[in-house]
């Protein structure tokens, strides 16, 4: 066992915030991402109910990594996601009625988020407790940020409001389609686009360093 | 009856499209469609699925979750594992060659949101036992439609000149939305419908 340096677990928990960002980078967790982000609200909400899913049962997961066999893990790491689900469930409907009225059955959905069980397979099950919980918090934080910028998007095209509050008055004619299905894939295509480019470019300039520098 | 379950599976296939309406079924969309007969063997394996998945929903709703509603999430996500399990096997059994075509995505199934949602909805709108069988065949029949059709766009898209940042999900997205847009042209297919 290495000795962790706190670079290197900094290092876990910021990755998943952008490099390897899960609905970016990763493209995983795409069902809930297109639902909810209809409002910015909506949004936050389930990237927060997704990060304490996630970070509860990679604790759980980590923890128990050594004592859950290994032909039924599949199936042992689907219960345990959905019994936060549903505690995650149940908490929000206490919480806030018309958040959970709006999210519907994607709060049980999350159950199926290929990113959580997709983190399982790659972190949780091989890592000690503390790198897991780690990458959890950032893998869930980069989901809710991603949440945040498409919900936040669609809702002040779709909407001409931010998270409830009018930003552009009555005259402004929203672009509807924005907050429909149409919009949200459209708008996440458009997102990647402009990362791809971004990504390029920054490429074609470090290109041309290496070339000067050569 | 006739008229309501006819009404109940035009409307899962094409008005309120699980995969383009709903944004359901997204992961094999996105990674299984980029040949065509793929997508229509993966389409059949989860209408296959989604069937049974229904039948033991109705079940379920019927007899044992009304004792314990919390246990709800839990008892479908076993079945579903189970089922996928099953039909893995039986493929095995009768259809090698099926079975070796369709390699990883069958395990995947289970994890395909659109089948949880089925049985959520399913409860959600208190189907009895045959509309929850028409409900399935419908939603099953409309992602593999989904599939099928985002397969066929993608094969030709292969032999376009697109430029390569839009290459790969990006692309699939817009292409996505675009189909989503058309579908949402049926709104109006029934006249006076809710």
């Amino acid at each position: 066992m290495t000795r962790q340096e706190p670079g290197e677990a900094y290092a876990e928990f910021v990755k998943g915030l952008w490099k390897e960002n899960p609905i970016f980078v990763q493209v995983l967790g795409m069902c809930p991402t297109l639902a909810v982000t209809n409002s910015a609200v909506n949004g936050v909400a389930m990237g927060i109910m997704t990060l304490f899913v996630l970070v509860m049962w990679s604790l759980m997961i980590s923890a128990l990594r050594h004592v859950i066999p290994k032909q039924v893990r599949i199936s042992t790491y689907i219960i345990v996601i959905a019994t936060f689900v549903t505690v995650a469930d149940f908490s929000l409907e206490a919480l806030s009625p018309g958040v959970h009225k709006a999210l519907g059955a994607f709060i049980s959905l999350i159950v199926v988020n290929c990113l959580i069980l997709g983190r399982a397979e790659a972190f949780a099950s091989k890592n000690p407790v503390k790198l897991s919980v780690l990458d959890a918090l950032g893998m869930g934080g980069g989901f809710s940020l991603a949440l945040f910028m498409l919900a936040s998007l669609r809702e002040i095209l779709g909407n001409g409001s931010f998270f409830g509050v009018s930003l552009f008055g009555p005259n402004f004619e929203p672009w509807v389609i924005m907050i429909l299905p149409p919009g949200g894939f459209i708008m996440l295509g458009l997102l990647l686009l402009v990362f791809a480019s971004v990504r390029e470019a920054r490429q074609k300039v470090a290109g041309r360093g290496e070339r000067k520098a050569a | 009856m006739t008229g309501q379950l006819f009404w109940i599976f035009i409307s899962s296939m094409i008005i309120n499209n699980f995969t383009l309406s709903y944004f359901l079924g997204l992961c094999p969309f996105f990674g299984v469609s980029g040949r065509i007969d793929t997508a229509l063997r993966l389409g059949l394996a989860t209408i296959f699925v989604m069937v049974i998945t229904s039948i033991c929903a109705s079940v379920l709703n019927a007899f044992i979750l009304p004792h314990a509603p919390y246990l709800r999430l839990i008892s479908f996500i076993v079945v579903i594992a189970s089922t996928v399990q099953f039909v893995e096997m039986v493929i095995k059994k009768l259809s090698p060659g099926l079975f070796r075509a369709l390699g990883i995505f069958l395990p995947l199934i289970t994890t395909n949101c659109a089948i949880l949602a089925l049985a959520i909805f399913q409860t959600q709108r208190h189907y009895g036992f045959i509309e929850g069988v028409v409900f399935a065949l419908g939603a099953g029949a409309g992602l593999t439609l989904a599939l099928v059709l985002m397969a066929g766009l993608r094969e030709e898209a292969e032999l376009s000149d697109i430029p390569s940042i839009v290459r790969g999900t990006a692309m699939n997205l817009l292409i996505a939305g675009i189909l989503s847009m058309a579908f949402m042209g049926f709104a109006g297919l029934f006249s006076g419908s809710s």
